[in-house]
């Protein structure tokens, strides 16, 4: 990846800097020596390899774990963690510039210094790396490897020199940002999650590719710590696997957050010129230029399939969509498995740690659970964050599954007047004429924290008109779920049994 | 009915009656409160008729084109076209214009649209059959870069098609009138304008060719798709209807089951043409409604988004509402307790989940009279009595927001008016007044084989 010349991307090594990588990647670590077999062999110690190693030691496997940079993977180096320990940040400096709406006193000056908002950022980073820390993977019994991993067989593979053989073997190696084709681009130097927050200087102004997860949740927080911000997306709206509701008010919340929303266009062109980018972008016919210190691309990630040798052990691959697996997320390989962003369409962290589990007990016990059957919610950590779970109303219509959604806007809910965070709603989708819960979308300043009541009712195979026996504490914000609930039991009172309440209670 | 602002009209004993008239005449506030003694019907007729009259005032006689608002140097809306021609019948049966006016302009207009450039160049007028969103009034060519609009050209030949229905003697000019619409009807190439996708395309610009997104969920298009599905020449397959229909959610809002669309006139445009009374596509018949009365509860959904009034904008109550596709002050700003409030231009505001900014549509709410007359008209009586501002010239201005009022208190109203809120406003009270426009187009033989080819049962399509 090409670094923008123009920026300081230099980490401070300072001490919560030198504390994680003490725990992710200690300097003078030296290889131990391999056993001559191991249950389980893990390539790639991010989300799923952690997962897999620790659980798989916790049953008593014998196993190895491979990692080529850092324990911890995207999510805490480079993704979730670092991410969403901005997005706080950048969430106060929102609320302090909107304090009037609170009846408090707007700041007169809101001054801020980027350098402490990352300092933050890396204390927190470094905090949370010690649950996943080579110390404790020794104390649990594993053996971690540093250095590149290369399959010589079905069952062996090379690390720095040293071979190690496996009864099952488990491909965790992740993905990597997918870099859009853009004339200039790589001249001209670009960020993406994996040299963000190496960032010591806000750039001024800022223009990101993309308008997914990534792009979204990281053109709100610069543009709230003071980047004057472009979003660019090709494509009529954000997010476009959520519902459109959904991304209408995200485009809504960009616009009061002043970010120049630039949605169905492309971007053509990149030069540099007088020190700053220029990019191109287009629009259906409308042509534009914007000046900008920094690009960030968000553009989609790919999985880390090359130099594995993987036709060596007979892992069938692409490049697009990963190391194939069945339901089982066994490779064609039977002896070898694969987790996590390697694999799967959706790559989160939770998913990833989920097929983890389902992939060591698949390969450690001959077990048969299938992948496809778990419920996985995920969350867009925008401002209001955006949360789903099972099936959209779109896939219901395809599948011919009829639905109905119940609606709870947010400014029905108490608390969330109280709190001044009215933007957003909840729509639990129940097969018609059933209280079967099929899905759910929410939007709301805690929509990832309100999920998991619907995914535990999914799962649980609680209906909707359960949940409404559910005494939720007051005021929450989750309180829309049980109103929601409370609007699922009012239309069971159709007419015909109206009336004969209305007899009955004639006494 | 909020009288507070009628009562105030009443001369106060220090100031004689003259110069209390002058003073309330200028204004129009007289005007107003005499106009809401009166009957229904004949107030509606009044609304009726000033609706009506925007386009006869802003036509070009010369090639029947509209304009697409009163504004200075305002280019014609092709969609404006396509409800001038479907009020010339109700102009006609009121006597609001003669017969012999009305086919002039219905001629001068179909002539013209045959007669255009369909190269599809930059300059021309059409493509395919399609035509370019906004034209010069005079000359007829694409202005302002625009797209060409499949949506608003569904529009302006459903009103080609309702004065073809209209038009129906025999004499010279209405057989050439018939023969006209026809022609036009059937070039229309409307598999082409798939793009090669399973959904029509929102539009198609010489510059950069199809638009890259298209018309699927529910919004104002169903007349579209039943127009490009009974067309004998390029009709669109099944499969096509079913991908407008895949993004439909069918939701349980303020204790209503309906069709989601947040602004109103996603569910009045195409019940300007289309009888939806009785008849069911395959959505509809599983959720055990139909269009028109799905639009009834939207009309309810949005007055009780108005009741609750959850941003606190001044003026919304059940009597007062109406967020849809309208003009706003984007150029303006709020002050006091609402400084900083965002403020919108010409959009499509909607329930509940927004945009909204405080600015309501006058037109929106009474075209929804068929649906829901019983909340309509106290709606629309309300309001003119409140805000008389909105109705310059008695006819409903695009948007008025109450929230950002100037130093008369008056709300802030969008200047002069827009063509399409005037026709919905015409059809609409026309179709609850006499069906007259639903009946045309139930007769209407494409458009009942679209309904059919879209899967639509029941119904007067059994009749």
């Amino acid at each position: 990846m090409t670094h923008p010349n123009a920026l300081h991307l230099a980490t401070p090594q300072d001490e919560p800097e030198r504390q994680r990588l003490e725990n992710v990647h200690p300097a003078g670590w030296r290889n131990p020596q391999p056993a001559d077999r191991y249950n389980l062999v893990v390539v790639g110690a991010g989300t799923a390899g952690l997962v897999a190693a620790h659980g798989a030691a916790a049953l008593g496997a014998k196993v190895a774990l491979i990692e080529r940079n850092l324990l911890g993977g995207d999510c805490l180096n480079v993704g979730c963690v670092p991410s969403k320990t901005i997005i706080r940040t950048s969430r106060l400096y929102a609320e302090m510039r909107n304090a009037g709406q609170f009846g408090a006193q707007t700041p007169a000056d809101i001054p801020i210094d980027f350098s402490t908002v990352m300092q933050r950022m890396r204390g927190v980073r470094a905090r949370i790396s010690r649950a996943d820390s080579v110390h404790r993977l020794i104390a649990a019994g594993v053996d971690v490897f540093f250095g590149e991993a290369r399959f010589t067989g079905t069952d062996s593979l090379t690390v720095d020199g040293a071979k190690l053989r496996f009864k099952k073997a488990l491909i965790a190696t992740g993905a990597r940002p997918d870099t859009p084709a853009i004339p200039g681009l790589s001249e001209a130097g670009y960020l993406t999650n994996e040299n963000v927050f190496d960032l010591t200087e806000l750039p001024r102004r800022l223009l990101v590719i993309g308008g997914g997860p990534l792009g979204c949740e990281l053109a709100q927080a610069f543009s709230r710590l003071g980047a004057k911000t472009v979003i660019a997306q090709d494509w009529p709206l954000f997010l476009p696997k959520e519902e459109r509701d959904a991304a209408q008010l995200l485009s809504d919340a960009f616009a009061r957050d002043s970010i120049d929303v630039r949605l169905n266009t492309k971007v053509v062109k990149v030069r540099v010129e007088g020190g700053e980018k220029l990019v191109d972008l287009v629009s259906a016919d409308y042509k534009s230029t914007v000046a900008v210190d920094a690009i960030l691309t968000g553009t989609g990630r790919v999985p880390n399939v090359d130099g594995l040798d993987l036709e060596a052990a007979s892992v069938e691959y692409d490049n697009k969509t990963g190391i194939r697996v069945d339901d089982f997320l066994q490779t064609s390989n039977p002896r070898i498995y694969a987790a996590g962003d390697a694999c799967l369409e959706h790559k989160f962290t939770h998913t990833a740690d989920a097929s983890a589990r389902v992939a060591i007990r698949n390969a450690l016990f001959f077990g048969r659970q299938r992948f496809s059957v778990l419920t996985i919610p995920w969350c867009t950590y925008t401002d209001p964050e955006i949360a789903h779970v099972g099936l959209y109303a779109r896939q219901a219509l395809e599948g011919n599954i009829p639905l109905k959604t119940f609606t709870i806007p947010m400014h029905d809910v108490d608390r969330a007047i109280a709190d001044g965070e009215e933007t957003g709603f909840v729509k639990i989708h129940v097969k018609e004429r059933t209280d079967r819960i099929l899905g759910a979308t929410i939007v709301t300043r805690h929509a990832g924290e309100m999920i998991n009541e619907i995914s535990l009712a999914m799962v649980a195979g609680i209906g909707l008109s359960t949940l409404a026996r559910v005494i939720h504490a007051y005021p929450t914000q989750a309180e829309a779920i049980k109103k929601a609930a409370d609007a699922y039991n009012r239309t069971r009172l159709t007419p015909f049994i109206q009336s004969l309440l209305q007899r009955w209670l004639r006494w | 009915m909020d009288n507070e602002r009628y009562q105030d009209l009443h001369a106060p004993k220090d100031v004689s009656p003259f110069e209390f008239l002058l003073e309330h005449l200028a204004s129009g506030e007289l005007v107003m409160s005499v106009t809401l003694d009166l009957s229904d019907e004949a107030l509606l007729d009044r609304l009726q008729r000033a609706a009506f009259d925007y386009f006869p005032q802003t036509v070009n006689p010369l090639n029947g084109l509209v304009a697409d608002t009163s504004r200075d140097n305002s280019p014609v809306s092709i969609a404006v076209v396509g409800f001038a021609l479907s009020s010339y019948p109700v102009a006609v049966e009121r006597g609001w214009m003669s017969r012999a006016d009305a086919i002039q302009l219905s001629l001068a207009a179909l002539r013209f649209f045959r007669d255009s450039d369909q190269s599809g160049g930059p300059e021309a007028t059409g493509y395919k059959g399609f035509y370019y969103h906004f034209l010069d009034i005079n000359t007829g060519i694409r202005v302002w870069r625009s797209e060409l609009s499949m949506v608003d050209t569904a529009l302006l030949i459903a009103g080609m098609l309702t004065v073809g229905r209209y038009f129906a003697a025999n004499s010279r000019e209405e057989i050439e009138l018939r023969e006209l619409v026809e022609m036009l009807y059937l070039r229309i190439d409307w598999r082409w304008s798939q793009g090669g996708t399973a959904t029509i395309r929102l539009g198609w610009k010489p510059e950069c060719g199809f638009l890259n997104y298209g018309w699927d969920g529910y919004h104002e298009a169903i007349v579209m798709y039943v127009l490009a599905m009974g067309s004998p020449t390029h009709p669109l397959t099944g499969y096509c209807y079913d991908a407008w229909t895949t993004n439909y959610q069918w939701e349980n809002l303020y204790g209503h089951d309906f069709l989601c669309a947040g602004p109103l006139f996603v569910h009045q445009f195409s019940h300007a043409w289309i009888d939806f009374r009785g008849i069911q596509d395959r959505f509809m018949r599983e959720k055990r409604c139909d269009y028109f009365e799905n639009s009834r509860r939207a009309t309810r959904v949005q007055r009780e988004y108005a009741r609750r009034n959850p941003k606190g904008f001044a003026g919304y109550d059940e009597n007062c509402w109406g967020l849809s596709a309208g003009d706003g002050p984007r150029n303006e700003q709020m002050h006091g307790p609402n400084k900083g409030r965002y403020l919108l231009g010409y959009t499509g505001r909607g329930v509940p989940h927004g945009p909204d900014d405080g600015t309501l549509s006058g037109p929106a709410a009474l075209a929804s009279l068929p649906f829901a007359p019983e909340i309509v008209l106290q709606t629309t009586r309300n309001m003119m009595a409140r805000y008389p501002e909105m109705l310059p010239d008695f006819r409903f201005s695009s948007g008025f927001n109450p929230t950002l009022n100037g130093a008369d208190g008056r709300a802030w109203v969008s200047s002069g008016h827009y063509g399409l809120d005037q026709g919905i406003v015409v059809m609409m009270i026309e179709n609850h007044r006499t069906q007259l426009i639903w009946r045309l187009m139930r007769d209407c033989p494409y458009a009942g084989s679209g309904l059919r080819s879209a899967g639509f049962r029941g119904g007067w399509l059994h009749g």
